[in-house]
């Protein structure tokens, strides 16, 4: 228990998807200029991070992996190198389906950060979730985890940009820094502050 | 001549003044993570340039036969498999770089200046200007690579290219290395400035302000 515990705050904090492994910063800048968007789309990416990647870690422990057929008898069998069309198609299914049943069951929810979804289908730190999964080689209950650490490490980093934007749209700044240039040097500043917590993990 | 002009300004339009990286935000995501050295940066605006290239020409050659409803995953698909192709080929060639990429090789395929070519220009041009254009946006996002890859690895470690250019001070130089520019808040603080620069000399680029200040010049 005490393994899942940290990987989720190392998921969340330690290497935060946007600050310290530059993953869905095109979404990350674009859409935070308000706090309350920011939330939605945060929420949007942990629901969704939450379900792919464990989806995706059983598909491809089951079917993609080097000697997953060896059941059927044929253990030389390896279809890792589809996996990336396959992940593509599993997030891309979700965020559908999520859709889809966020619109029937639960309206007001869907009203809220249901616009996102259709962006998370190619969103980066949605698919490097799920291939950084493949590549450290979590079990199941790890990928669970890791996909709703990771996710959540997304959205807080993403509200936490918004409120200082929109603290700054009043101040005056150069014309030439104003909105990408100025969230740039915010975004490096925040992961400044991010990267004093792989300090403290290595302790 | 007017023909192959317009192919010219097709070609170079996205390199500074449209740029898709500094301009349109878009493909920063692996833009910054792979800058930490000039020749991962090198390798990864080369596989990038050729799978946009590959999947605009694709795309652009059998932009009659998709149907409008099911064109996203179309495209994802073509572009996925340029990916794998370019991903298989670095692991047999290029095996130490391609470790070092980890990731971010696969990740090309969410990368928004693909998509972004293949959508709002492949999609109704012929594949001639179509790979012109997306060659050049290409191009443009190495460009901003290189530059930020180049003033990492020149200023965090001395080296270009794994060449010792600054004497160190350890081994007897001047050049004291800065650990911050191996870190990853350099890479968006050397882009901010970027924009930055290119929007001083450029201003029409610059974003409005959410709520213009009271210019006080003009009412005294």
């Amino acid at each position: 228990m005490a393994d899942l515990g940290a990987l989720f705050l190392r998921a969340a904090f330690v290497e935060n998807m946007p600050l310290t492994y530059f993953l869905g910063l095109c979404t990350f800048l674009a859409l935070s200029r308000r706090p309350d968007t920011a939330f939605g789309l945060g929420l949007a990416i942990t629901v969704v991070m939450g379900v792919s990647v464990p989806l995706n870690q059983l598909i491809y422990a089951g079917i993609l992996a080097p000697g997953a057929w060896r059941w059927a008898g044929m253990p030389e069998i390896d279809l890792s190198y589809l996996s990336l069309i396959t992940f593509i198609g599993v997030i891309a299914a979700t965020v559908q389906l999520l859709e889809m049943v966020l619109e029937r069951f639960m309206p007001r929810i869907h009203a809220s950060f249901g616009v996102f979804l259709p962006l998370l289908t190619v969103q980066c730190a949605i698919l490097g979730g799920s291939l950084f999964m493949v590549e450290r080689r979590y079990d199941l209950a790890e990928a669970a985890v890791y996909g709703v650490g990771s996710g959540a490490g997304f959205a807080l980093a993403v509200v936490m940009l918004g409120a200082i934007r929109s603290r700054l749209a009043y101040a005056d700044l150069p014309a030439g820094l104003r909105g990408l240039g100025i969230a740039f040097l915010l975004a490096g500043m925040m992961s400044l502050g991010f990267s004093s917590f792989a300090q403290m993990a290595a302790q | 001549m007017a023909a192959s002009e317009s192919l010219w300004s097709t070609l170079t339009a996205p390199l500074i003044r449209q740029n898709p990286v500094m301009l349109q935000i878009l493909g920063i995501c692996s833009a910054l993570a792979v800058t930490t050295s000039l020749d991962t940066a090198l390798t990864m605006s080369a596989s990038l340039t050729v799978v946009v290239v590959m999947a605009a020409g694709v795309i652009s050659l059998i932009r009659r036969h998709i149907p409008n409803s099911i064109r996203l995953i179309v495209q994802i698909i073509i572009i996925a498999s340029m990916v794998i192709v370019t991903d298989q080929f670095l692991k047999a060639y290029f095996f130490e770089l391609s470790q070092r990429l980890s990731v971010f090789v696969s990740l090309i395929a969410t990368n928004c200046i693909v998509l972004g070519r293949t959508e709002s220009y492949a999609r109704n041009h012929r594949p001639l200007p179509s790979m012109v254009d997306a060659l050049g946006s290409g191009l443009g996002y190495g460009l901003v690579l290189t530059l930020i890859g180049a003033c990492r690895e020149l200023f965090g470690s001395g080296k270009l290219l794994g060449h010792q250019v600054l004497p160190l001070a350890e081994q007897g130089g001047w050049f004291t290395p800065l650990s911050l520019m191996l870190m990853a808040p350099s890479a968006f603080f050397l882009l901010g400035g970027l924009v930055w620069a290119v929007r001083s000399i450029w201003p029409e680029q610059a974003d409005a302000p959410d709520f213009p200040p009271h210019d006080l010049r003009e009412e005294r």
